[in-house]
């Protein structure tokens, strides 16, 4: 038998601070909007295998319930990114983060 | 399978909720009436909304008495606060719906744009502004700030004929979940830390847990993401970048919301987790505070300076702005947790009272100077505007001195009362930087007014469309402008108000 190594809430923790730094990278690198926007889904994810990771360790249920919350909200949030992604690209198709330089910074 | 006492919900105090409620029925109302019926006369979407958070506004001063009487205490299970702070950010944040649809009125018909969506989306936003304000939890505070922030993105991308418009949506929204994740992963690593999300059991968890158990580095790192992701909805350097593109694009009414109500909200939610949940940390988080706040007073003057634009100039001088709150907020640092009124939170909490009538009057001036097609911000527009519209430009004026802090105007009480606040607690030097960057930040409003009254209008000015003064948005301008010489002469009775808005501590251990 080979000794396994059992999963500890660390790995975990770990796991989801690894995803987290790639969402964050991916907005920052990335000029596609609807890729951006997948990172940031990819961030509100990590962040809810925390929870659900640290309420297993506090043997606690209110951090399973709060992903309820942030998935719902999250949902919301791509009706309306989507919505609004869709009616710029509707007008200039292929438009990236650098076209968008109606507005500078 | 689960018992039905055990399932017993907290008891819900429908009259102190009233405010919420009031708003949430306006809201839904309007959405769902306005979509099924033809369109309604003309003003009357915007009466109701008006009417709307006017009730609201009524219910909060009414509960304010309430409060006198019985004293705060949170509600729904300890996730809601109800105290004399939730009250004065809930009737700032109705008094800015109420201004932000007497403007947005007479925009909409000149951009022919009209129907029930832009007041709904008001006066949801507004909600999502209360619930922040009030909120004793860390994930109603989420929850709060959710739907403040998603109909905000809606709101900056609504004007449909407008590339830049959308534009500034889709960069406040990209931008605004990218804070929102960060806010969330702080609580989740406070959560882990402390083992709960409500602010009383935070509180109680240094005792109990972090200084027993754990090393707190799980609620420090916490307090770091937290403060990363709030920072971002106020708009303090370094964490502003959005803020000119998102208020240029805008259509100039939701910009004026979005200065006025979601900075409220978003100060609001800051200055209570900080100092209810999080007071064992203050030496922890008081120095990043000291940071953001010398950064953005100093960053968003100097910014502000060499901006040719208005809507721009004025973006800055709004991060300015959250520099001045920022510093009533680390003023607020020094006191935190102990008994007794700090200081630094009712300047913070009157600075964002006067600042929100002050934004919405200006950009309200704006809305008009800017013509039909909301195009023409540019400095040059401006230009004549002493000789063609003087009474406009005599608002706009005093407008200007109040935010460039001017004795006699609302704007003087609110930086007087910030760094009298923060010399109170022996933060001197970063009274001293605010005032120098308050300095530097007058010469911006001295060149917008400069404009106004001494340069000649440019040769091709003929050409451009007269300025109108429509009633609802002359109304809101004129309720600005008295407000703020009203304040400026007599602000006894308003910082009476803003030290009496204390917030509601209360532990779980007696």
């Amino acid at each position: 038998m080979i000794a396994v190594a059992q999963p500890t809430t660390a790995w975990y923790l770990i796991l989801a601070a690894l995803l987290f730094s790639i969402g964050t990278v991916g907005v920052m690198v990335r000029r596609n909007p609807l890729v951006m926007f997948m990172c940031i889904e990819l961030m509100l994810n990590a962040v809810n295998l925390s929870f659900v990771a640290l309420a297993r360790d506090l043997g606690d249920i209110k951090g399973q319930t709060t992903v309820f919350f942030v998935m719902v909200v999250a949902a919301a949030e791509v009706v309306v990114g989507l919505g609004i992604i869709v009616a710029i690209l509707r007008r200039r198709p292929n438009a990236t983060a650098d076209d968008m330089a109606e507005l500078k910074g | 399978m689960f018992a039905a006492e055990t399932l017993q919900g907290p008891p819900i105090e429908w009259v102190s909720l009233s405010p919420l409620l009031i708003l949430l029925g306006g809201g839904l109302t309007l959405l769902v009436l306005g979509a099924l019926t033809p369109r309604w006369p003309r003003g009357l979407y915007a009466t109701f909304s008006a009417v709307v958070a006017g009730a609201a506004m009524v219910m909060s001063f009414v509960l304010w008495d309430d409060i006198t009487d019985d004293g705060a205490r949170t509600m729904l299970a300890g996730a809601i606060a109800f105290d004399r702070f939730s009250m004065l950010a809930t009737i700032t944040i109705c008094a800015a719906v109420l201004l932000a649809s007497m403007i947005a009125d007479d925009y909409l018909r000149r951009e022919e744009l009209d129907g029930p969506e832009i007041y709904g989306l008001f006066l949801m936003a507004a909600i999502g502004g209360v619930v922040m304000g009030a909120a004793n939890d860390l994930i109603v505070l989420f929850l709060g700030l959710e739907v403040l922030s998603i109909s905000l993105y809606v709101l900056a991308a609504s004007h449909r004929r407008r590339i830049v418009s959308q534009e500034s949506g889709i960069k406040y929204f990209v931008l605004g979940g990218f804070s929102s994740a960060f806010f969330l992963y702080g609580v989740a690593l406070i959560y882990g830390g402390s083992g709960s999300t409500n602010y009383a059991a935070i509180l109680d968890s240094f005792t109990r847990t972090v200084q027993t158990e754990r090393t707190d580095a799980f609620v420090l790192a916490g307090v770091a993401l937290l403060l990363v992701g709030l920072a971002f909805k106020v708009a303090a350097v370094p964490f502003h970048f959005w803020t000119p593109d998102v208020y240029h694009g805008a259509p100039t009414p939701v910009t004026a919301f979005m200065a006025s109500a979601a900075k409220v909200a978003a100060f609001a939610g800051m200055l209570r987790v900080l100092n209810v949940a999080l007071p064992h940390w203050r030496d922890d988080w008081r120095p990043a505070v000291w940071l953001m706040a010398l950064l953005t007073v100093v960053g968003g003057s100097m910014l502000a300076v060499v901006q040719t634009d208005v809507k721009r100039m004025l973006a800055y001088s709004s991060i300015s702005h959250a520099g001045f709150i920022l510093v009533g907020v680390e003023a607020s640092g020094h006191s935190a947790g102990e008994p007794g009124p700090g200081v630094g939170v009712s300047a913070s909490m009157l600075y964002l009272l006067l600042y929100a009538v002050l934004v919405l009057g200006t950009f309200a001036v704006v809305t008009l100077v800017s013509r039909t097609g909301d195009a023409q911000t540019d400095l040059g527009a401006f230009r004549g505007l002493g000789a063609s519209k003087p009474v406009l430009a005599l608002a706009m004026t005093v407008l200007l001195l109040a935010q460039a802090g001017v004795p006699f105007t609302s704007g003087f009480i609110a930086k007087f009362g910030v760094i009298q606040a923060a010399v109170e607690e022996r933060s001197y030097a970063i009274a001293i930087i605010a005032m120098v960057a308050s300095v530097i930040a007058a010469f911006l409003y001295l060149r917008i007014m400069i404009s106004m009254w001494v340069s000649d209008p440019e040769p091709g000015d003929d050409a451009r469309e007269a300025v109108r003064v429509p009633i609802g948005t002359g109304l809101a301008i004129t309720v600005c402008v008295g407000f703020t010489l009203l304040v400026g002469f007599f602000p006894g009775w308003v910082i009476d108000a803003s030290r009496n808005a204390t917030l509601v501590v209360q532990s779980l251990t007696p």
